[in-house]
């Protein structure tokens, strides 16, 4: 079908998770002085979850590694991030 | 071949296997050098996402003659059709071309899919005679005496020497960034692509578009598609499938919270998108930054044993008009590996010795169109051009063809009215017809 759920769209993607995350969210800052969240909205892969205490929960499992929540985030050192071990993470067949 | 084999120095090492790396390695070895292409991907391609327009074909037919006949091309792009839309309607100028060097070789330009392209493209580079090592991420650069003098993969035994290391890491760049060559990048120098390849069956793609043969088109959309986030849309036809994605700038995203898969659902139910994409069935999805500033994100090009070209460079031109990255990369890559060259020729590598690179990207065009350009991208940007003139474009033609039985008006007066209608100024459009002037004409 042409529309899909964000959750079918994932589920054309090949990932090989790789045993450590490559991106570290301190939740800390998030709760501490971060209020819009930017990270929950621009993520193509929806993987940042807000949490009722002002944190954030990340999951690196499904990541892209396009950069693009380091770049949107506005608190400096929330999101730390390098690229997954070699052979690992997403690998893109048809894009 | 192993990495200890590799503790012997590398006249070059390439850093990524994307078009500006492949191409650059490419040339390299034919020139004899000793070349190692490092790709952190499981094979080339595999972290690259692009629409993918390419049109770097005559570039490449340079290097390899007839390159099209051999390489997992998906159909070549003879029709061009860049559309102003609202959430009704929309206004398009369609281009299509039979014209010689379009519908022959070496073709204007060609659709492609990136992991196959980037991995035929490193497997040329291969055959030339450079070493690809794949599954190798790399962390850092080494440095002697402030000089770059190799780089560091994240592995054992993994620091591996070269004489010069040339970054085509991409858009994200953590070696440029590292040895302090590019800045930390703002949201609003940043667009987002998501993208999706829907399959469909070839005949109906070629009845649908109206292609014979292995054509193809190009759509392009701006305005309303993207609601009120700054950025467009694309289509591409491939031989059995689309890829059609949407890009928002990343600043946008955020002011506006829109999540950018929900555009793409958004964009495929737009009503002139719809029966182009009826029936197709989701095959993969993905997502991708891309350095849309140009001229402005350009970091400092080289230094003591190294240059960065590429994405990495910021050598993405989107500038309305055109929308090119993959010929930029491969033309940085060249003029990046003739600089190269040369150094190991006199056996120099200082960053005055490197100095030549600028001189290079001149001559294969790249700086000039970049700095020709440089107006464009923040006007392509611009909350005007994104959410007022399209809705203006579209609503102006509605009022022009509708019959409705009252008086036909002629365009001055519709003009007047659509000007009170959207509280256009005469000094603002003045001051936005300088910016088409500035940005396009000379």
């Amino acid at each position: 079908m042409v529309m899909t759920t964000h959750e079918e769209k994932m589920r054309t993607v090949r990932f090989r998770v790789a045993a450590t995350p490559h991106i570290v969210v301190n939740s800390d800052i998030c709760r501490a002085s971060c209020s819009i969240h930017a990270c929950v909205y621009v993520c193509p892969a929806n993987l940042f979850v807000p949490l009722d205490d002002g944190g954030i929960l990340f999951n690196y499992e499904q990541c892209f590694e396009c950069g693009t929540c380091y770049i949107a985030c506005n608190q400096e050192g929330a999101i730390r991030w390098s690229y997954p071990d070699g052979g690992y993470g997403v690998t893109f067949r048809e894009s | 071949m192993s990495v200890a084999t590799a503790s012997e120095v590398f006249d070059v090492i390439v850093v990524g296997a994307g078009p500006a790396g492949s191409t650059a390695a490419l040339l390299c070895a034919r020139a004899g050098l000793k070349v190692l292409l490092l790709e952190r991907g499981e094979y080339p391609g595999a972290k690259n996402v692009s629409g993918a327009a390419f049109y770097g074909s005559a570039i490449l037919n340079e290097l390899i003659p007839n390159w099209w006949e051999q390489a997992p091309v998906e159909r070549y792009i003879c029709r061009r059709d860049i559309a102003f839309m609202s959430s009704t309607t929309s206004v398009a100028l369609d281009f299509h071309c039979a014209a010689e060097g379009y519908t022959t070789p070496p073709y204007n330009g060609f659709i492609v899919l990136r992991p196959r392209f980037d991995r035929w493209l490193a497997a040329q580079a291969e055959a030339a005679g450079a070493f690809l090592l794949t599954s190798a991420v790399v962390d850092d650069v080494l440095r002697e005496n402030g000089r770059v003098v190799g780089v560091r993969v994240r592995r054992e035994q993994g620091e591996i020497r070269g004489k010069v290391v040339i970054a085509c890491d991409g858009v994200n760049s953590f070696l440029a960034k590292k040895v302090g060559l590019q800045r930390e990048f703002h949201a609003h120098e940043l667009s987002l692509g998501v993208k999706e390849v829907l399959g469909l069956d070839p005949a109906i793609i070629e009845d649908r578009f109206r292609l014979s043969g292995d054509e193809g088109i190009a759509y392009e959309y701006l305005g309303a598609i993207t609601e009120d986030v700054h950025g467009g849309a694309f289509l591409y036809t491939n031989r059995d499938s689309l890829s059609l994605g949407v890009i928002g700038q990343v600043s946008s995203l955020v002011e506006r919270r829109k999540r950018p898969y929900e555009l793409l659902e958004r964009f495929k139910a737009h009503p002139a998108v719809a029966p182009l994409v009826r029936g197709a069935k989701l095959r993969e999805y993905s997502a991708h930054l891309i350095p849309e500033s140009g001229w402005t994100m350009k970091p400092t090009l080289y230094t003591d044993g190294m240059l960065v070209a590429g994405d990495a460079a910021g050598f993405c031109l989107a500038a309305g008009l055109y929308l090119e990255g993959m010929n930029y990369a491969m033309q940085s890559g060249l003029a990046a590996a003739e600089t190269a060259i040369d150094a190991c020729r006199r056996e120099r590598y200082s960053a005055r010795a490197l100095s030549g690179y600028r001189k290079h990207l001149k001559q294969r065009n790249v700086s000039t169109d970049f700095r020709a350009y440089r107006h464009a991208p923040a006007f392509v940007n611009s909350a005007r051009l994104q959410n007022l003139y399209p809705e203006v474009v579209a609503s102006g033609m509605e009022q022009l063809f509708r019959v409705d039985g009252s008086a036909k008006r002629k365009i001055l007066p519709l003009a007047r009215q659509l000007m009170r209608q959207y509280q256009l100024k005469p000094g603002e459009l003045l001051r936005d017809g300088y910016q088409v002037v500035r940005a396009y004409l000379w």
